[in-house]
Formats: structure tokens, sequence, C-alpha cells
């Protein structure tokens, strides 16, 4: 019976400077996974390795190998084994393919629910198959944490909701907006969260980003890493009908956008939506803007309440992942038994002898002129050929070792024979 | 035979319109786009059973059928959907259906409880004038109801996202700015077709009755009907009223319509009368 080990450190068991030193870049895997496959006692071999983790699933020859695969690990990336054994978590067989599917379902991510952790799992898997170091076990093991991925994103609303205050509010403008594209976005002050709003919103693409500073050069100097345009701090009501977000975080201890400058702005802008994302503390924006027609404010304990309550259902959504999960590995257990030589051999037998006796007595029954005695003999005979016929197969199945790899001839079998011991699709 | 056959496609089209308003509720918990899909192919197929119903009473008798209320009632429930389904085309609004579904599911209720009243021929509905105006106003009217729905979700959504607490809806339904176009675009096209269909209105009155104007009950609350949404329109380009105050005046102004359309006959008479009856 294979045994499946998980050996890895993630985000919760490791600091960044240790993230960083056990981290495969590609070229290493490469060489890793090469390595692993020459060795004799690892029969199957992946590794994953992203900022937030690196963790190497393997199928190891005989015993569980774990000693030696974080030898493997020290060597490889040149770390001493005392440095971050204990950051380790070492998963064997359920917890293992547990554990792969929680990643895979982005349940053990940093941020719950984040997408891009299956596509970089799916390239950790062409990888290691191109390398040819992943076998049946894997290769299932792999396409099954796949399917319960796409499963969890699907049926639950794991991915649903923004968790970061950015996302929230990009979310937010998303739903006020039907094309950030054609919007131009301001940005009044320069503190850090505002320039990650803005990058967030680079990445969606606005038309224009305005930026205006007390300081005029800083203003500038922003203006130019974000390809926008610089604008006087004095202006900012001024260019009011020409921008549709605006994003606040100054220092300033009064408001810098009052309720009757934004209304007087809005006739000339035609009573066009804007949106102002406040982001400062104390707050910069007058939240009596939002009773405006089509005017939104939103500071930054707005944003964080949306964010809270998307990070509770999130929570909720997290149980019922984890029910497909636990569904999905008991299923695979129930394969990986079905891969046993002797359920494999069982089933074989009483295919191949229900399918002669089947025949057998259909043609007896259309031969009423024999005696009790041919009528035996006839039974004994087919079902002698039942027996012959699978006796070299089984007697090869029987005759394990010589590092054969026993996975690929069962599942091979199951395959030919149609044997219904594994799990049904 | 032919009528009994008319008759049975009305009511499986009602049949499949209430299957795509269960669809559409569905749709609208889950989020399936399954569910959308399929609602949206029965509401096609029951539009085909209307248009298949109404054939082949034209077929059979010879006139159109708008000669009682409930007529009238089923011919608005079709131009409904078939407003719907270009704007759906237009636009891609899909959670529109779900308000398209509702009002036209009520209606065809409406229809098959309504007592079935005896058709005469009436001469005055025979002239391609008349057609143009009965087919421009129902139209007419279907867009500005679906401009309602839209205001209704705009409605919806900007409560939402305006009081802090995006709550239900704001992962249901669209942004703001495309709910308030496409609420924008039914009410543009919505009052173009019904001016024109006043228009042919007028000319056919002049026609048969020798004048354009005769403080009908119904002239009057039509004309009122129009002026709202003029006003509307007009507000929209001068003072920029867009969004919320536009969403609740389109709302206003479908409840305007129901009264010209059902109201006034009920209430009040005049020549539309045989409408109604």
């Amino acid at each position: 019976m294979s045994n499946i080990i998980l050996i890895g450190a993630n985000h919760k068991t490791a600091l960044v400077e240790l993230r960083e030193k056990l981290s495969f870049t590609s070229d290493e895997v490469l060489s890793a996974l090469e390595k692993l496959k020459q060795d004799p006692n690892i029969k199957e071999s992946l590794i994953f390795s992203t900022c937030n983790r690196t963790e190497v699933l393997y199928i190891p020859e005989t015993g569980d190998q774990i000693d030696h695969m974080i030898k493997f690990i020290s060597r490889h990336k040149n770390i001493n084994i005392s440095e971050f054994k204990r950051s380790l978590y070492i998963y064997t067989e359920d917890d293992a393919i547990r554990h792969l599917f929680q990643v895979a379902s982005s349940l053990d991510s940093m941020v719950v629910g984040e997408p891009q952790i299956l596509g970089q799992i799916k390239q950790a898997y062409r990888v290691a198959v191109r390398e040819n170091s992943s076998g049946v076990l894997l290769n299932r093991l792999m396409h099954k944490s796949f399917s319960i991925a796409k499963k969890v994103r699907k049926e639950t609303g794991i991915g649903d909701n923004a968790v970061s205050i950015s996302y929230a509010a990009i979310e937010l403008a998303n739903k006020i907006f039907s094309d950030l594209s054609q919007k131009t976005v301001m940005l009044l002050g320069a503190g850090e969260m505002a320039e990650l709003a803005v990058e967030h919103l680079i990445s969606n693409k606005v038309e224009k980003i305005l930026v205006a500073n007390r300081t005029f050069k800083n203003a500038v100097e922003l203006a130019e890493k974000f390809n926008g345009q610089p604008v006087k701090f004095e202006e900012r009501h001024d260019v009011l009908d020409q921008v549709d977000i605006i994003i606040s975080s100054t220092g300033a201890t009064e408001y810098v956008m009052t309720h009757d400058e934004v209304k007087k702005a809005m006739k000339k802008r035609h009573h066009n939506t804007l949106f102002f994302i406040d982001i400062a503390v104390p707050r910069d924006i007058d939240p009596d803007i939002n009773s405006i027609s089509n005017a939104y404010v939103y500071d930054i304990d707005d944003l964080k309440n949306i964010v809270e309550s998307n990070i509770e259902q999130r929570g909720k959504e997290t149980i019922k992942a984890e029910r497909y999960i636990e569904e999905a590995v008991v299923k695979f257990r129930k394969w990986l038994e079905g891969l046993s030589i002797v359920p494999t051999i069982k089933a074989m037998n009483q295919k191949i002898t229900q399918i002669v006796k089947i025949e057998c007595d259909k043609t007896l029954s259309g031969m009423k002129h024999l005696s009790q005695a041919d009528i035996d003999a006839i039974q004994r005979m087919t079902q002698a050929i039942a027996t012959r016929t699978i006796h070299d197969p089984i007697r090869f199945l029987r005759n394990t070792g010589n590092h054969r790899d026993d996975s690929l001839y069962l599942n091979v079998i199951h395959q030919l024979f149609n044997l219904d011991i594994r799990e049904k699709k | 035979m032919s009528l009994q056959m008319a008759d049975i496609a009305l009511q499986s089209a009602t049949f499949f319109y209430f299957i795509s308003m269960v669809g559409y509720s569905l749709f609208l918990f889950k989020q399936k786009p399954g569910f959308q899909k399929t609602s949206f192919g029965f509401i096609i197929a029951a539009i085909g059973l209307h248009a298949l119903s109404m054939i082949v009473y034209v077929w059979a008798t010879g006139d159109v059928p708008i000669q009682n209320l409930a007529q009238s009632l089923s011919l608005a429930a079709f131009s409904l959907g078939c407003m719907f389904l270009f704007f759906q085309y237009q636009f891609d609004l899909k959670i529109l259906g779900l308000f398209v579904s509702v009002l036209i599911s009520v209606i065809m209720l409406m229809v098959l409880a309504i007592p079935e009243v005896p058709v005469q021929g009436n001469a005055v509905l025979k002239s391609v004038w008349v057609y143009a105006h009965i087919f421009l106003v129902f139209t007419g009217d279907a867009a500005l109801a679906l401009a309602s729905g839209a205001g209704i979700l705009y409605l919806l959504q900007e409560k939402g996202i305006k009081s802090k607490h995006p709550g239900f809806f704001f992962k249901r339904l669209p942004s703001l700015d495309l709910l308030d176009s496409v609420g924008y675009n039914c009410l543009s096209t919505g009052f173009a077709l019904l001016t024109v269909g006043l228009v042919t209105g007028f000319v056919y009155a002049k026609a048969i009755w020798g004048q354009f104007w005769s403080w009908d009950p119904k002239e009057v609350f039509s004309v009122g009907t129009w002026l709202v949404y003029a006003a509307l329109l007009h507000l929209r380009f001068r003072s920029g009223w867009r969004g919320r105050r536009s969403a609740i005046m389109t709302i206003i102004g479908f409840f305007i319509i129901l009264f010209t359309f059902i109201g006034v006959n009920m209430l009040l008479g005049g020549h539309h009368q045989g409408f109604t009856k």
C-alpha cells in the first residue's frame, strides 16, 4: 500500500525570511525533481513553491522517508535542518490528501479564496508531468485536487467577497460605474494606502489619474509614477467636473472637501456620479456629501465594516467547503484502497466467474436432453476455463517487488476489466 | 376548433411564463447561470406560443385580438415580452428577466381569470392606421414598463450602496451606471414609440370621426402621460436628473400608464371602451 506524504512550510508556520530561503525557483524545481526521480527511495514526487508556501508531495518506495526528504531539502536549498525543521508540517495519508485539497481550494491561503493558487498548483503539476516525476497516484491526486477546487469555487461563495480595504473599494467602484476604463481618478494627498488603492485601480485600467498634493513637487513625482497628471491642491474643486473617483488620504485636520463645494460642483458635472473614497484619519471628506444625490462617500470605517462582514461570510462558506473536501478525501481513499492487490484479484475473479456462469446457464437452458451428469461436466469445464484464463494475470499481480510500480498495473487492470471496486465517476 | 387551438397555445404560453418566473427567482437567489439560461429559453418559447395563439386567432376570426379586456392585456404582455427580448439582446441585463416574467405572469393570470366576453367584430378597429396606433402604443408602453423595472433595480442597488451596507442585491445586480443607462434607453425608446403612436391615433381619429381631438378621457390621460415623460427627459438633459430621481420618476410614470391603460376605461369610459369590456 503506497503512502502519500506532504512536507512543507507556509505563511502560518514560517516567517517570510525562512519562506524565502525555502522557496524553489522554477530552475531549482526542475533540478530537484530530476534528482528525486533518480532517488531509489522515492517513487513519485511533485514540488510547488510560491511566495507563501513551499511544499513537497511524494510517494515513498518503502516506509515514509520523511527524514530522507528533509535532508534532501536541506541539501538542495543549502539550509541547515535545525533552521527549518521546526517550521515544517508533515502530513501523511488522508491528512496529506486533505491538505492538498485545502491548498488547491484556497482555504489555506493567506487571503482565503484568492484565485491564483489553483493556477500555481496546476503549473507545478505540469512541470512534474513533463519531468515525469509524478506517476499514477500523484496524477490522479492532482486531478482530483483541481476538480475539488473548481467545485469549491463554484458551489461556495468563498471567492466572492473582497476581504481587503482596497479590493472592497474597487468592488464598490465597479458597482457604481459600469466601465472604469472611462473614468478619471483624483488622488488627494499621498498616503501609502492611497497608492495601494490606485495601483489596484490602475490594474483595472482607469482612463486618467490626477494627483493633487499640498506640496506640488510631491504631486508631480507621484503623477509621474502613475503616469498621471499633477494638479495644484488649491485647484482640487475646479477639477471636480473632470473626475469620477476621488481617493483622499491627506494629513489635514479639516475636511478638504465640504458638502457645499461638492453640491456646487455636481451641477457643473450634470449630476454625473461621484465616488469618494476617504482613507484618511481624521477624515478628509465631509460625510454629509453622501446625502447629495449621485454622490457616494465611503470612509475607512465603512470599508472596514464591509470587509469584516465579508470575512464573516467567508467563514460560513469555508465550513461548506471543508465538507466538500472531506467527501473528496473519502472518495480518494476508496480509490486508493481499490488499488491494493487482494481486492483487485477478488474482483477480477468474480467478474470472470460471473460471465462464465451466465453464459453457461443460458446455453444449458436450451439443451433439455442433457443428463445431470452432462450438465455438471459442462459447468466444471467452463469454470475451469475461467480460472485458467485469469491464472496468469493473477500470478503476475501477486508477484510484486523488483521496484515495479504496482499502482500502475492495478490501474491498468481496473480499466481493462472495467472493475467497479474503484470509485465511480 | 381553431379558437380552441388559440386558447390552448395561450394557456401553454402562460404556463411557460410561470416556469420562467420561477427560474428567474431561483437565479436571483442561487446565482447559477444555468437557471438564467433555462428561464430565458422558456420565456422565448412562451413568447413564441403567445404569437402562435394570436396568429391562429387572427386567421380564424379575421380580427386583431384586442376586442376585449382579456385580449388587450394579453397583447400588452406579449409586447412586454418582445421588448424584453430586444433590450436583453442590447444590454444583457439578465436580472431584468425576473421583473418581466413576474409582470407578464401576473397579467396572464388576469387574462385567463377574466370571464370570456363575446366579441363582435368592430369596424372601427379595421384600418392600417389603427394597427399602427396599437402596435406603437403597446410597444412604447412596454418599453416604458421596462424602464420602470430598471428603475426598481436601480433603487435597490442604490439603497445598499448609499446606506453603506451593500447587502443581498449588491452582488446580484449590475452597476448603477448600467442600470441607469438601460433605464434611459428604455425610456427614450418608449417615449419615441409612444409619440408616434399618439400621432397615428390622432390621424386616425381625424379620418374616422372628422377631428383630431375630442376630449376623450383616454386621449387626455395619454397626452398627460406623454407630458410626464417629456418632462422627465427634458429634466434629464437640462438639469441632470439622472440616477435615483430618474428611477423614481420612471416608476411613477409606469403607474400613470397603468391607470391610462386600464383605469380610465374602467372609471371614465370613452371611445377606447371596447378595449376593456
